[in-house]
């Protein structure tokens, strides 16, 4: 039986920062139970022994030098931003961390 | 239908090439063909018969010069809706992105510019690339040339069904576990996914990145083949791009020699769970190859098994990530609610209404799989899977030169069939999925209609990682095997979509 | 907020142990950013020093700059570390608005340089062994900008503003593991330890190393257990505390502040805090949550980083002397006290004087000018002694002339006066200001004679013994010359007259 219950699911999402009405949770509860447990076959499959491969071709030791490459303008920087003022990015308060 | 949106890449470069027809004449043909038809399919998202043009002039002009800048010099192209273009909008199939103009090419795109290839528009796909259907795009599914009724593949089913319906000769798609061989196997295409690497990522909207890979979408191997040529190569903007060019794909389609080939049947992909008349066709392109003097080989993948579940916790683990600077902050949707909101209530509130609910499940899904207590059992597991399917993979390259599977469990569904039912949209990729957990090259070739639906089936051919010209020089051989039988590339049997 | 509570500092330390663990941020002084070719450069105009990359817009991919990675080797080196065989990035997922892609890269289980050590003298000569649990590479988020509000601070503020100039900063974080036994001196061992990574990363030139810009940030981890308990108290955490004086004050104040609490039956909540340098004390930030789950996993867009031995022992080659070291070896080679020394190292004049030495001045003379005169000006014009308009090659050459008797002290002073009032090198100074000390006798004799002129009866008694008379004369001859006389050669030739 899924492990992913309602309130796991609106801890998830607000993990990632997504706003979820009631109806969304149990309906996300619901589907995401069903694809985890089918998901869950991965650990069946493997022993501790197997190293993880993160890169699909092994590769190491990639590097730029340290020269400058040209920046976009501050025009073109904010040329796509919602709101802007005074040569930066605008973005409504936030929550008072204090 | 003209005989310019007809023919295949290769040809128009000839015509081109021979001044027997300019840029601009081709261009506009095929510029004509999508303004009238991509309402039936929904092929594209975006098109500027204007830019398009001027883009074409200046390849015309070039050669009225003298000056051939590539073998595809003044071919038109279609480009899939996330990689980013400076004079085009860029939406990646979602809302979140709707009007973003981007302040850079990507290093693809830009490779087309600079091979004088005008791009026709941008083509639809699944909300960041999220579905093998495009039922996900929230600019409304594409269309199956071959039946309008029925989806064209995804995540690149604009692309697959602009080169179905001939609105485009060439395209650029993307394949993070099959979205570029699973629509051309649904829509009688050639796609193919060059190995992890070989083509730059930067300016890809990423899905995935450790299984996202740019690679062609076209009428035939040759101009695959072609294409990749063109997109191909080192990036030092993309850390994960191969140091070293993979030669000449257009060498190796050349090179196409049955004789002494080792092909592999993977057990485990070559019976269960495919649709009879897909396996049907399978099995044909089998018998034609051992006809045809190849040898071949059944080997086993156990580990194939478990290709699926790995792939849906390593993909949306890394989209989870990849997916949050879609913020409201620097570009894109911003949603504020009413009332006094912070920044983190306009943030979710975006999330929210920009994404999908695919898009949604996903990031969930992966935020999950990465999150503190079960990133062990579920993301680490999944990578070690990785690990085994790139062992079986190493040890049946030692048996067989090339491994052949099904490119797809079945031929197109029809629309809606699948959409509420994300596990089985999910094992559409039952036979692309591996491929791109081990980072090999895999290219999907059309081998017949499926006898209960008269539908396109592909069959895909896989090869190990660099070996993208081995790859190139079965698939040519396959190709052939079939065109000889019909006496036309499969391509040619597409409904006149004038007429649907 | 209300002032909390606190226990004395004496009965704080008497009845508890004190934990603390630091996590340093140095910000690279490399050309170009961490991760992409922007300029890596402090008061930029802002949002210029962006591009897709350090913006985090759709399709942009990082990569590394290899001079960063050198720097945090060396680093690693400089702290005794290991230096991993396979070094890997990692994704440190929250939201944030200054963090463009709502991820920092930054290293995880797998961080470039791991188990160093370094040894912090303090003042009273107890040496400390601060065990380094690990360096690692990551890149600094944004700048925000709160505005409205009364205090353009974050609570009550309209909105905020970000500019990206800084997001992609390469920085290293240097980790401590928790040190255990500094008793009362926990809060200037954590103070004396920042100053001593402060002085490697100036020294190795790897960094600006100005806290007072952020080049060098610290979180300070403080917890006090009963003594005698083997289970480590609950730790909090405060955060970008960014001057040594602060980093004592905040260590110190958290022992206070959690030995009151505990002895009260209270518990220590888990919880990043914030230090008020103005009102002399910490307050309570986020508590710890579900909300810290970072989700780290390899970064995809970035290879490993295994640096081979060759570019390992390339990089150790290029190592300065250790600040510790080295400060032992002057002390002794210039023969100072360890005052004098001390007066030195907190004036922060250590490369000033060393260079003035081998411009070839005694260090004592090196040490009084700088500490002395140079630093009397400085303070008067308000500004660093550093930032002085004058050369350590001036101060020696100046030095020189008064060594060989061709300057006094005082004319000395008037030629520095000269040479930071931009009046050009110590001899275009003494040239055109007319500073050198009168060598010639005629003219000495020619004015002691007017001198004594005036007041005849002043050799008589000399004559009679009353040797103090001279100095009248001696004071108008100098007068006469304008300063620029020996003084002691003035008196010498009006006693050889009055033979």
């Amino acid at each position: 039986m899924s492990e992913i219950t309602p309130d796991l699911v609106r801890h998830l999402a607000s993990l990632a920062r997504i706003l979820v009405t009631d109806q969304e949770v149990e309906q996300l509860a619901g589907e995401l139970g069903i694809i985890v447990d089918s998901v869950a076959t991965v650990t069946k499959a493997v022993s501790g022994d197997v190293a993880a491969t993160s890169h699909p071709i092994p590769m190491a030791n990639v590097y730029r030098e340290d020269v400058i490459l040209p920046s976009l303008s501050q025009l073109q920087a904010l040329s796509s931003a919602p709101d802007s003022a005074e040569g930066r990015f605008k973005v409504n308060a936030i929550l008072d961390e204090d | 239908m003209t005989e310019i949106t007809s023919s295949s890449a290769a040809v128009l470069a000839g015509l081109i090439s021979s001044k027997e027809a300019s840029s601009v004449e081709i261009t506009t043909a095929f510029l004509d063909r999508l303004e009238k038809l991509n309402p039936k399919t929904n092929s594209y998202l975006y098109f500027n018969r204007e830019n398009s043009l001027a883009q074409a002039k200046r390849a015309d002009q070039q050669l009225a010069e003298g000056k051939t800048v590539s073998p595809l010099h003044g071919v038109p192209i279609a480009v899939k809706d996330n990689l980013t273009t400076t004079d085009a909008p860029t939406t990646a199939g979602s809302k979140i992105l709707e009007g973003w103009v981007p302040q850079y090419d990507a290093t693809v795109v830009r490779k087309l510019r600079e091979a004088s290839m005008p791009i026709l528009g941008k083509t639809n796909l699944d909300e960041f690339a999220m579905g093998s259907s495009t039922e996900f795009s929230a600019y409304g599914p594409s269309k199956n040339p071959w039946d309008l009724t029925r989806i064209p593949g995804g995540s690149g089913g604009g692309s697959s069904s602009a080169i179905a319906g001939h609105l485009a000769p060439l395209a650029i798609g993307s394949d993070t576990g099959g979205s570029i061989r699973f629509p051309a196997a649904m829509t009688g295409s050639v796609g193919a996914k060059p190995t992890y690497g070989a083509v730059s990522r930067y300016g890809l909207i990423a899905l995935a990145s450790s299984l996202d890979q740019i690679g062609p979408v076209t009428n035939s191997v040759m101009d695959a083949a072609l294409l990749q040529d063109v997109i191909g190569g080192h990036d030092p903007n993309d850390s994960t791009s191969l140091p070293n060019s993979l030669g000449s794909m257009v060498q190796s389609v050349k090179e196409a020699d049955v004789k002494g080939l080792r092909v592999g049947v993977v057990k485990q992909l070559s019976s269960d769970g495919f649709q009879p008349g897909v396996k049907a066709c399978f099995d044909d392109t089998i018998k034609k190859l051992a006809a045809a003097g190849a040898e071949i080989i059944e080997v086993d993948c156990p580990s194939f098994e478990y290709a699926v579940a790995a792939y849906y916790l390593i993909l949306p683990a890394e989209a989870s990530s990849n997916l949050a600077k879609f913020d409201s902050v620097r570009f894109g949707l911003r949603v504020t609610p009413d009332g006094n909101p912070t920044i983190e209530n306009v943030m979710a509130a975006t999330r929210e209404q920009g994404f999908g609910p695919e898009v949604k499940r996903r990031i969930i899904l992966g935020t999950y799989a990465l999150s503190s207590g079960y990133y062990d059992a579920y993301y680490g597991s999944a990578q070690k899977v990785r690990t085994l399917i790139q062992q079986d993979l190493a040890k049946a390259f030692t048996q067989a030169d090339v491994l052949l599977t099904p490119t797809a469990p079945t031929t197109a569904f029809k629309i809606g069939e699948k959409v509420n039912d994300p596990l089985a949209m999910y094992l559409n990729d039952i036979a692309t999925i591996p491929a791109n957990l081990a980072g090999i090259p895999g290219i999907s070739v059309p081998n017949g209609l499926a006898s209960e639906d008269g539908l396109p089936s592909g069959v895909q051919i896989l090869a190990p990682a660099m070996q993208d010209g081995r790859m190139y020089r079965v698939a040519s051989i396959v190709e052939k095997l079939y065109v000889d039988q019909w006496g036309a590339s499969l391509i040619a049997r597409v409904p006149d979509l004038e007429a649907l | 907020m209300a002032k909390e509570q606190l226990m004395s500092y004496e009965d704080a330390i008497e009845r508890f142990e004190v934990v603390i663990g630091l996590e340093v941020h140095v910000e690279l002084n490399t050309v170009s950013k961490m991760f992409c070719g922007c300029a890596n450069n402090f008061g930029s105009e802002p949002n210029t020093n962006v591009c897709p990359t350090c913006l985090g817009l759709p399709g942009s991919l990082p990569a590394v700059n290899r001079k960063a990675v050198e720097s945090s080797i060396a680093i690693g080196l400089a702290l005794d570390c290991q230096i991993a065989s396979n070094g890997r990035f990692a994704r440190k997922n929250y939201f944030y608005p200054d963090l463009a892609k709502n991820f920092q890269t930054s290293q995880f289980d797998e961080p470039i340089a791991f188990e160093g050590e370094i040894s912090i003298e303090l003042e009273t000569g107890e040496v400390f062994m601060v065990p380094i649990e690990r360096a690692h590479m990551e890149e600094d988020a944004g700048k925000l900008t709160h505005v409205g509000g009364a205090t353009g601070r974050i609570q009550g503020a309209e909105y905020s503003l970000v500019d990206y100039n800084r997001a992609g900063v390469p920085l290293v974080e240097i980790v401590t593991k928790p040190i255990y036994g500094a008793l009362d001196k926990a809060p200037e061992l954590a103070a004396t330890y920042v100053r001593a990574i402060r002085d490697i990363v100036k020294s190795m030139n790897v960094s600006d190393a100005k806290m007072e810009r952020g080049n060098v940030r610290c979180d300070a981890n403080v917890s006090l257990r009963e003594k005698g308990a083997e289970k480590l108290g609950t730790r909090t955490e405060t955060k970008n505390v960014n001057s040594l004086k602060s980093i004592e004050n905040t260590v110190r104040y958290e022992i206070q502040r959690q030995a009151f609490i505990l002895a009260a039956g209270g518990k220590i909540i888990q919880e990043t805090r914030h230090w008020h340098e103005d009102r002399g004390h910490t307050s309570a930030g986020r508590p710890k949550s579900d909300a810290d789950d970072y989700r780290y996993f390899p970064e995809p867009d970035l290879v490993p980083v295994q640096p081979s031995k060759e570019w390992i022992e390339e990089i150790r080659l290029t190592l300065t002397e250790k600040p510790s070291i080295r400060r032992k070896r002057l002390q002794e080679a210039w023969g100072f006290a360890d005052l004098e020394f001390r007066d030195v190292l907190n004036s922060d004049l250590l490369d000033e004087i060393e260079a003035t030495v081998s411009a070839g001045a005694s260090p004592q003379s090196a040490r009084k000018w700088w500490t002395g005169e140079l630093a009397r000006l400085a303070n008067l014009q308000e500004v660093a002694v550093q930032d002085l308009p004058i050369t350590p090659e001036q101060v020696a050459s100046i030095q020189k002339l008064i060594d060989s008797g061709d300057l006094t002290d005082r004319i000395a002073r008037d030629v520095v006066a000269g040479v930071l009032a931009g009046e050009g090198e110590p001899a275009e100074v003494i040239e055109s200001r007319g500073l050198k000390i009168v060598t010639d006798e005629g003219a000495l004799i020619a004015a002691i004679d007017k001198a004594l002129a005036s007041q005849p009866d002043v050799m008589e008694k000399i004559r009679d013994g009353k040797l103090q008379a001279a100095g009248a004369v001696i004071g108008a001859v100098m007068q006469e010359m304008r300063g620029q006389a020996d003084a002691a050669r003035v008196r010498e030739l009006i006693l050889e007259r009055a033979k």
